[in-house]
């Protein structure tokens, strides 16, 4: 699971709604693997990240620096661009948990997969 | 009787002028003789003796002690008959030579009526010596063991001890007193109102440590092959047992192992055709149940204060046999059994099909009338399919649908695409320009996706984890007609809707009923060859599915696993007569039209053989036996029935609809 799919990821244990955003990120095995650097593709995806998800779960990890927030004119900064480009596709959790914010309950990440599915009373409405 | 009496001297005498049928007769009689001694060692002698075997008067030929013993002791007094399990033949033996003779000239030849219902035409020929004594030793039931003293006394207290009844049922190991036994879970939770684990849901804490390291011992000893992840203990006083039962085979894998403590027990397996095994379960032994014995058989505990065991024995494990003269009581205590099992998650596939729910299940479900009938139809006809044939399936998909892939290729650079019910991933690397997530309901096609490098989450097509607003673009292709109600297919629909951002385009492809279009028929009924990049092209041809309306009786007792009907049962047929016939989901014939929107079509593991193509090789995930067939349940749309649905979603405009390749198709754009 890469940073983007996390930054895009929600709970969706019945009744938390927008509450179950972000799922909070545990991982116990990571792996950078090198993806080829598209900057046009990095800049695109900047204005779809929510930030503050970002900085908190690339914390958790221990290893990598985000910027505050997008710096000006980031469309053109190539070093910021290769440094999103590393957080957001280069950096793969493999095994860990996500936690649901509201609810508390725990997904298992496993040889890089979460595993999202609830039980019928969990989504039951 | 159709066939003439033959005498013994008839054999030596060449001057008898035989008819036709006598000599048919003599045929299958010599016939049965070499059978007997090439397939069974059993040598029968041309002069007359007390015993006779009678071939074709057996067990597994479906003939009851019931109805053979009075065809018998018509010729005279049966001193004893002994049907071995599973054997065509019988052996008995009269008390004299006259009465033995007797019996071989007036039944040779003749035709009783099994238990099917059908006729049966026994041959008698004498023997010397009946295999009484082998036969009675041999009878455990195939796959059975008994290890004797495979834990020390210290280890058998500790276990005992380690069980606390007195905690609350708020604890996570769940405790519940059943009307007949105490008993307790691990790892999963047994549930007993339909004799099955949730195997979405294991307990906390897994097995206790203690049982863990003893496990693994076992394992290590080679006493047994897997490693259980489910525990059951159960505490017997005495009076009390467990009905007859066979755990259900789709719930558990193979190997079943119960270690008996505290006192030790008769446990009865019962083969189908009535042949009952009452089997010495000594203190500190484990029971090991495989194939036949795990399968086919059942096993229960009579609720009873004395077990009735050989006095020659003592406390040795085997069996009780009904040697009168070696027969005495033992006063039972009260006896804990801790019975590991391992959590099934493919469907079973088992050689004893007429036993197995994940095999007797291919029998129509109802049509659901609730919501929740509703899940539990796609549980059983969608989601473990998927998961069982996932290897197969994802062999058998390879190129993605040209339609979509042109809906790909036109998003944005940087568009973020969610497919939901992604499959084995074909649409994910489509265009590199996107950032697609995959999510599927099967684990099995998931991990394809991993395999390939792309992004994919394991979940639920209702209930998406992904944030609402965030997709500028969403792609659900052959999933929605797995829903199995209108609210459901809509609850899909809105949960696709919800994903995307105000301006934000989601395709949608359903089979359709219609498989005619403009005069046109679609490749699934046109093409009976594999044709790659149709999505249900490659659902194997085969022959009509007309399978009969029998039905699983729903004898969920409360505190037993699945009761085995008897045979007889099967035999009846549709023995429901609460449920309408016209409520059973028809099975579909593969690449005939459709005659119903809600169906069942069958999946054939495995190609035709050296036919049209050489058989798809299994992946090594979710794979199963070649030749086994699964039904997924399908709702196909008529025309303009899936727009008409999209339409009834508040914020969204339908851009375009349309026919593809036997497929409804919907762009929708969210305003």
């Amino acid at each position: 699971m890469k940073l983007l799919t996390h930054n895009l990821l929600s709970s969706h244990v019945r009744g938390v709604g927008p509450r179950g955003f972000p799922l909070r990120l545990q991982a116990t095995e990571v792996r950078i693997n090198p993806v080829e650097f598209n900057p046009d593709f990095v800049a695109r995806m900047i204005p779809k990240v929510e930030w503050a998800a970002l900085l908190e779960a690339a914390d958790t990890l221990h290893l990598i620096e985000v910027p505050k927030e997008p710096i000006e004119g980031y469309e053109h900064d190539e070093e910021f661009l290769r440094k999103m480009h590393h957080i957001l596709l280069e950096v793969e959790v493999l095994e860990g948990t996500l936690q649901c914010p509201e609810s508390g309950r725990l997904f298992p990440i496993s040889r890089g997969i979460p595993n999202m599915l609830l039980s019928d009373e969990e989504t039951e409405t | 009787m159709a066939a003439p009496r033959i005498t013994m001297d008839s054999h030596h005498q060449s001057n008898y002028k035989r008819s036709k049928t006598e000599k048919k007769f003599l045929r299958k009689q010599m016939k049965a003789r070499h059978t007997l001694l090439r397939h069974e060692g059993i040598e029968t002698v041309s002069y007359a003796t007390q015993s006779l075997v009678v071939a074709n008067g057996g067990l597994g030929n479906s003939v009851s002690r019931k109805q053979l013993l009075p065809v018998l002791e018509k010729c005279g007094f049966v001193d004893a008959l002994l049907m071995p399990p599973n054997k065509p033949y019988s052996f008995v033996r009269y008390r004299t030579t006259e009465e033995s003779k007797k019996a071989y000239d007036t039944l040779s030849g003749k035709e009783i009526v099994d238990d099917l219902g059908q006729k049966i035409t026994l041959y008698l020929n004498f023997v010397e010596k009946a295999p009484w004594k082998e036969l009675g030793l041999q009878a455990l039931p195939p796959g059975l063991t008994v290890i004797e003293e495979i834990i020390s006394p210290e280890d058998e207290k500790m276990l005992l001890e380690s069980v606390n009844w007195t905690e609350d049922t708020d604890n996570q190991n769940f405790q519940k007193s059943l009307k007949h036994r105490r008993v307790k879970h691990f790892g999963y939770e047994f549930q007993y109102e339909n004799n099955n684990v949730d195997k979405e849901k294991p307990l906390p804490g897994g097995l206790p440590d203690l049982c863990d390291s003893i496990l693994e011992k076992w394992l290590k000893e080679g006493f047994i092959e897997h490693k259980p992840d489910q525990l059951t203990v159960n505490q017997y006083e005495p009076g009390q047992g467990i009905p007859a039962h066979i755990d259900t085979h789709s719930a558990f894998e193979d190997e079943i192992i119960s270690l008996s403590l505290g006192s030790e027990i008769v446990m009865d397996f019962k083969h189908p055709n009535g042949v009952t095994v009452p089997v010495m379960l000594p203190c500190r032994s484990l029971l090991v149940m495989t194939g036949e014995s795990r399968y086919l058989w059942t096993h229960g505990i009579t609720p009873r204060k004395f077990d009735t065991v050989q006095a020659s024995r003592g406390h040795k494990s085997g069996i009780v046999t009904g040697d009168v003269e070696d027969l005495t009581l033992s006063k039972r205590g009260i006896r804990t059994s801790f019975t590991f099992r391992k959590v099934r998650h493919t469907p079973c596939n088992c050689r004893y099909s007429l036993v197995c729910d994940s095999q007797t299940k291919e029998t129509p479900p109802s049509f659901p009338e609730s919501d929740r009938e509703a899940s539990r139809l796609e549980q059983e006809y969608v989601h473990r399919v998927y998961e069982g044939i996932a290897g197969h399936f994802s062999s058998t998909r390879h190129t993605p649908w040209p339609r979509v892939v042109e809906f790909l290729k036109a998003l944005p650079s940087g568009s973020v695409v969610a497919d939901v019910g992604c499959g084995n991933g074909k649409y994910l690397g489509v265009n590199e320009e996107l950032y697609m997530i995959g999510c599927d309901r099967s684990q099995s096609l998931v991990d394809i996706c991993r395999e390939r490098r792309y992004q994919a989450v394991v979940c639920d097509a209702l209930a998406v984890p992904v944030r609402s607003g965030s997709c500028d673009a969403c792609i659900s292709i052959a999933v929605i007609h797995h829903f199995a109600t209108a609210e459901r297919r809509a609850a899909a629909l809105r949960e696709l809707v919800r994903l995307l951002r105000p301006g934000g385009k989601a395709l949608i492809y359903v089979w359709a009923m219609e498989q005619e279009h403009n005069k046109k028929k679609s490749k699934y009924l046109r093409e009976n060859r594999v044709s790659p990049g149709r999505e249900e092209l490659t659902s194997n041809e085969m022959s009509a599915q007309e399978v009969p309306a029998k039905h699983t009786p729903d004898l969920g007792s409360q505190d037993s696993a699945r009761p085995v009907p008897s045979i007889s049962d099967f035999q009846e047929g549709g023995c429901d007569s609460r449920k309408a016939t016209s409520s059973k989901l028809p099975i579909h014939t593969n690449r005939t039209p459709f005659h119903s929107q809600d169906l069942l079509v069958p999946w054939h593991v495995t190609g035709n053989p050296g036919k049209d193509r050489p058989v798809e090789p299994l992946g090594a995930l979710g794979s199963s036996d070649p030749g086994a067939v699964f039904h997924r349940y399908y709702h196909v749309f008529r025309e303009a029935e899936l727009e008409a649905a999209c339409r009834t979603l508040s914020d969204v405009s339908v851009l375009q609809s349309y026919y593809d390749q036997g497929n409804w198709c919907v762009i929708l754009q969210k305003v």
